[in-house]
């Protein structure tokens, strides 16, 4: 299974300590946990599922880039953070 | 007189009760994130918030005991396009922009306007949301651009108290829109306004003013006040058509504006300079009130900052309550003030708030 960490900012939503998810996928991954956590969704993707753009994903360990990191894949052992990126800070 | 106020902020819903001293904090909900507007009953003791969080995306609450408890509901989202996880345009809700009831006679129904220029309706008190596909599938719509925002923002929403469903949308910059079925068909009505922001031979075009803020006369429907982005208008045929409103006083750029709640001939404005400074015109802090639909204006200074001032108000950051005696601006720069004579003198509520995006009673 995929760990899965969510930055302490999302404590009221997401859960405290790592969690499980499954896929093969960021994505996969993310809507198993999804489904497991109501009302986190919508702080990590937006209307149309894409990534919302402060949210900096690191897979084992590397910081991802790009416009479709939701479709990278992952390993069954991998480790996955949802952190906030500093860049949506201006608030 | 209201002896509740809202005021929306950067940094939480701050809320405000009056007693014999005056004006005293009485909580402060959602502390550190920016509240971009809160709809309450008369009440006080059910209140919408909305808020922006800069990481996670616009956000919706609701209380229905008076702030002691809050419940999370999912804020209007736009509908998935195809292959919208892909496609940068697709749109998504970017702000609310405007909360207001839909109808008296149903406690639950909610008008909400957002960017990307979107409005969405309830009647359920903010549970659920539909994307109102008349005014989103408007032809006209495609002139719509940013102002202030990459995206336009749908940020005034006028109940026609005589009919709910004749609604009037301000949007910047889309000018000003109206429905006579409730929704399902729309047109623009913002014709006599005019933009300096356009070449000449585009400036008239109704669909491409920049409608800063609208509000109906509750008492004589058929009058509507505008702040727009390069004058002040007024309309008194039911937005068939605009007047500009001038002389002014001060200046005639600013965001925010206030209608009397009976007396249709009596407004405030609150003058800016111009869109490339956006403070108070020599530092000084004032608001401009007409009693004569227009004509004339008084200049009210007593109590606001004079000197060295650069407090703007923002659109929603001016109220007005019931009585029409009372009324409350916050600023952007901090400052919330309050006034029971309809403005001759304001007190000061606060000067250390956060940057207030809206200000309401209850």
């Amino acid at each position: 299974m995929v760990q899965v960490h969510f930055t302490a900012h999302l404590q009221r939503v997401a859960p405290e300590n790592p969690i499980d998810g499954a896929g093969s996928t960021i994505r996969e991954v993310l809507a198993s946990v999804f489904a497991k956590t109501p009302g986190l969704k919508t702080y990590i993707l937006d209307d149309q599922d894409r990534l919302r753009i402060h949210i900096a994903v690191f897979l084992d360990g590397e910081h991802l880039r790009g416009s479709d990191i939701l479709s990278q894949p992952v390993k069954p052992d991998s480790e996955l953070y949802i952190l906030q990126a500093l860049s949506g800070g201006d608030n | 007189m209201s002896d509740l106020m809202l005021v929306s902020t950067r940094k939480g819903l701050m809320t405000y009760t009056r007693n014999e001293k005056g004006w005293v904090h009485d909580a402060t909900h959602f502390y550190g994130s920016p509240v971009s507007l809160a709809l309450s009953d008369k009440s006080g003791q059910t209140i919408l918030a909305a808020l922006n969080l800069g990481h996670f995306g616009v956000k919706l609450h609701r209380t229905q005991d008076g702030g002691k408890t809050w419940t999370e509901l999912d804020p209007p989202a736009y509908p998935k396009a195809d292959g919208g996880e892909s496609d940068e345009s697709a749109p998504a809700n970017k702000g609310i922009w405007a909360l207001e009831w839909a109808d008296p006679q149903n406690p639950n129904a909610v008008w909400c306007g957002t960017a990307p220029g979107g409005l969405f309706y309830s009647d359920d008190l903010g549970a659920t949301w539909t994307l109102n596909r008349g005014l989103w599938d408007f032809e006209e719509r495609k002139k719509w651009v940013g102002g202030g925002t990459v995206d336009p923002a749908l940020h005034s929403v006028c109940v026609d108290p005589r009919d709910k469903n004749r609604i009037a949308v301000g949007v910047s910059c889309g000018g000003v829109n109206l429905t006579e079925d409730g929704g399902k068909t729309w047109r623009v009505a913002s014709h006599g306004m005019w933009a300096a922001y356009v070449p000449p031979g585009a400036k008239d075009d109704p669909a491409v003013q920049d409608v800063h803020m609208i509000v109906q006369s509750p008492t004589n429907p058929d009058i509507y006040w505008c702040q727009h982005h390069n004058a002040m208008f007024r309309s008194t045929d039911a937005s068939k058509s605009w007047q500009e409103i001038k002389p002014v006083p001060v200046s005639n750029f600013g965001f925010a504006v206030a209608v009397h709640p009976k007396d249709p001939e009596t407004a405030w404005y609150v003058p800016a300079h111009s869109d490339q400074i956006r403070a108070p015109v020599d530092g000084k802090v004032v608001v401009n009130r007409t009693r004569d639909g227009g004509k004339t204006f008084t200049t009210l200074r007593n109590g606001l900052p004079q000197e060295n001032a650069f407090d703007l108000i923002y659109r929603h950051g001016l109220a007005i309550d019931r009585t029409g005696e009372r009324l409350a601006m916050g600023s952007t720069t901090g400052g919330l003030w309050a006034t029971d004579d309809q403005g001759e003198n304001w007190a000061s509520v606060s000067n250390t708030l956060p940057p207030v995006y809206a200000v309401r009673f209850a």
